[in-house]
């Protein structure tokens, strides 16, 4: 059933990627002792490894391409959908299962040391940059490579606003979060009639530029030294511990996402949710029924890049300290892998992914210097097996009576 | 009676050399049917593109008056989106709808220009709002019952057949609720019950109330259909007049019809 072509092809591959990791897995020089560690083991290691990958890849993609032909030679058939979809679909397991996440999440910090609870926070905040981008490029289909401008801006103008007018938290978080929607709409103006790679290329100069600017003009934001003693948030003037802030800023993440996901999810199934979706799927068609593009596209300019600056000020808050260098464009490559790898327009989709792309580097630490290898490599694999994402959308169900119209 | 809804003159589009449109002079009545016929490349599509907002016409004008109402716009330069507010919608000749996108989610965002739902009223889910929507989906569900779809509204788009996905397209465009419909080729790539059935749609639409102005080489539909047929070639006007005049009208034989001699 398994062609003896393909072991060939695979024995091929193996031998390819031995020859290519030959330098890397291989050759160790010991500097000190002056000589060369021949590692051969190693060797064998890496021609096993891609070889079996490799069968088991070609294997799955023959059987991917049965079930394919399969399914276009009995047309009519219902299209199988994964048992992801089919839990989201139905509020009956929804709710329980999102009401034992919730407490799973309140119960976390007892559970775990204040280090776990530190990352825990990162990555809820990485939850919300997702699910902010996500309205950007999962539903408004605009690639956006310049995310993290609208991060730095909330984060610049909490440090800003806090150390030259001593503004707390609480003041300016609205502050960066409407100053970050500016600045979506200032990007967007001029990018308005442009799609797909020049979009993304644009996007990708103006996140550079506001890091720039950040870099270069001392003056203004203190150049690459950064501002620090950023305050904490506070809690009604209570002096807090460092433990205890962690805490507080644990469960302020927690609440955050809380609202963000119910406004995300509000917006989604809405008038403008549609229009995005539309936008992103036939602008000109859009166009003709009578929707307003620029509108429609500043406006979903705008709204993630108010999430960016909600979460920046929060950034800001929790490192007590912010420079330039914490704005580069592999954070935006970051935040678009988390959109991408989770499923284009899927909430639940890009909180697994966020989680996934934030703690899995995490916890691979005891991989040492392979982790960011493994990581790559679990990237791609996603990529090749499930390119749509791990959760994708699910459109949502209208149910009619029949000869009674509306929603049941 | 019947008055003048559309009023196209001296219109003309180049791209580069070519004039795909050249001063190119008619109307449409409201309540009629009318064909635009005209061998592959006279410019029909680009005539549609021009008059939707989609590309802005060279020079001259085009204007569009609703029934009843007073004075008539200019829609020159127009956007598309400012068009179908005014009541003139469309289809596409290649299907452009949203693949990924239920059908009834396709006629809803239809209603898009006839609602006002914003960011406000979508987070807090007003009273209003709830309305609202409730309102276009039943009116989506509805105009998808007239056009035969009622039994796949959670259907992808993508997922229909090619006739259907004409008729959604069609569905689409009323929901906009306008006053003239233009249907760019409805009926390519549809067998001859599908075909049938279109011609039975299309004559309800106008008794409806609206006026369409349909581009189409089926020239049984084209005859049993229109009330009044303008033929073009090359971006010009070369006839019109009623199907039994098109039918004998030489220049046309020669253009179009008679292709054999
Ligand atoms: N965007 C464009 N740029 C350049 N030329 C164009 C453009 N659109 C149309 N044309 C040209 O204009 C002419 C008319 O094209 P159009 O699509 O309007 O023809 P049509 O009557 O709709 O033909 P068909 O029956 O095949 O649909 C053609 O020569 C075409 O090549
Ligand atoms: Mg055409």
């Amino acid at each position: 059933m398994f062609p003896l072509k393909e072991f060939k092809k695979s024995l091929l591959v193996a031998l390819w990627f031995v020859a290519l990791t030959f330098p890397l897995m291989v050759i160790q020089v010991d500097p000190i002792e002056r000589i060369v560690n021949w590692r051969w083991n190693n060797m064998f290691f890496v021609a096993i490894g891609s070889f079996v990958l490799s069968v088991v890849g070609k294997a799955f993609f023959a059987r991917k391409e049965q079930q394919l032909s399969k399914k276009r030679t009995a047309q009519n058939e219902e299209v199988q959908d994964t048992i992801f979809q089919r839990v989201l679909r139905e509020p009956r397991y929804l709710w329980p299962i999102s009401l034992a996440c919730l407490a799973f999440a309140i119960a976390f910090p007892f559970l775990f040391s204040t280090y776990q609870t530190n990352v825990m926070t990162t990555a809820l905040m990485y939850v919300v940059l997702g699910l902010g981008l996500n309205i950007v490029v999962g539903l408004a289909g605009l690639l956006d490579l310049g995310y993290v401008a609208f991060y730095a801006v909330g984060a610049y103008s909490y440090a800003l606003l806090n150390h030259h007018f001593d503004l707390g938290f609480w003041t300016v978080l609205p502050v960066g979060g409407i100053l970050a929607a500016f600045f979506g709409i200032i990007l967007g103006f001029p990018v308005l009639r442009l799609r797909g790679d020049y979009l993304a290329i644009v996007t990708l100069g103006f996140g550079e530029i506001i890091r720039l600017v950040l870099e270069n003009w001392n003056e203004f934001s203190m150049g690459p030294s950064g501002i620090a003693n950023i305050d904490r948030p506070g809690l009604f003037g209570l002096d807090l511990s460092l433990n205890m802030s962690i805490l507080y800023l644990y469960y302020l993440m927690i609440f955050f996402l809380i609202i963000t996901i119910f406004v995300v999810n509000r917006l989604q199934d809405s008038r403008l949710g549609r229009a995005w979706v539309a936008l992103r799927e036939d602008e000109i068609a859009c166009q003709a029924m009578g929707i307003d593009k620029t509108k429609t596209k500043l406006v979903a300019f705008s709204l993630g890049a108010f999430w960016a600056g909600i979460i920046g000020v929060v950034f800001a808050a929790k490192t007590t300290f912010v420079n330039p260098a914490s704005f580069t464009f592999l954070e935006s490559a970051i935040i678009l892998s988390i959109v991408v790898l989770g499923g284009m327009g899927s909430i639940v989709g890009v909180i697994c992914g966020a989680f996934i792309l934030i703690l899995l580097p995490e916890y691979l630490r005891a991989l040492s210097e392979f982790r960011m290898l493994a990581f790559g490599g679990i990237l791609v694999l996603m990529m090749v097996f499930r390119p749509e994402g791990l959760i994708s959308n699910v459109r949502r169900v209208y149910q009619f009576k029949k000869n009674d119209r509306g929603e049941k | 009676m019947s008055e003048i809804i559309l009023q196209v003159s001296d219109l003309t589009m180049n791209f580069g050399g070519i004039k795909a449109l050249d001063t190119l002079d008619f109307e449409v009545c409201s309540g009629e049917i009318v064909a635009l016929i005209g061998p592959n490349g006279a410019g029909k599509t680009t005539f549609f593109n021009c008059v939707t907002g989609i590309y802005t016409p060279s020079s001259g004008d085009v204007y569009l008056h609703k029934p009843g109402g007073e004075g008539r716009t200019r829609l020159n330069g127009m956007k598309p989106n400012h068009v179908a507010e005014k009541g003139m919608a469309r289809t596409f000749q290649n299907i452009r709808l949203f693949p990924k996108m239920t059908v009834l989610e396709n006629v809803m965002i239809g209603r898009h220009c006839r609602s006002k739902s914003f960011i406000l009223g979508a987070i807090f889910r007003d009273k209003k709002t709830r309305a609202e929507e409730r309102s276009i989906v039943d009116y989506s569900y509805a105009l998808l019952e007239k056009v035969g779809l009622a039994s796949q509204v959670n259907e992808l788009a993508a997922n229909l057949s090619y006739g259907a996905q004409r008729r959604l397209e069609i569905a689409r465009a009323l929901a906009t609720e306008p006053f003239l419909l233009l249907l760019d080729e409805p009926a390519a790539g549809m067998n001859p019950q599908e075909t049938a059935k279109l011609v039975k749609l299309i004559r309800r639409i106008c008794d409806e109330g609206h006026a369409v102005l349909l581009i189409e080489h089926d020239m049984k539909l084209v005859m049993t259909l229109s009330d009044r047929i303008v033929v073009m070639d090359y971006g010009r006007k070369i006839a019109e007049g009623t199907p039994a005049e098109v039918r004998t009208n030489p220049e046309v034989i020669k253009a179009y019809l008679g292709e054999d001699d």
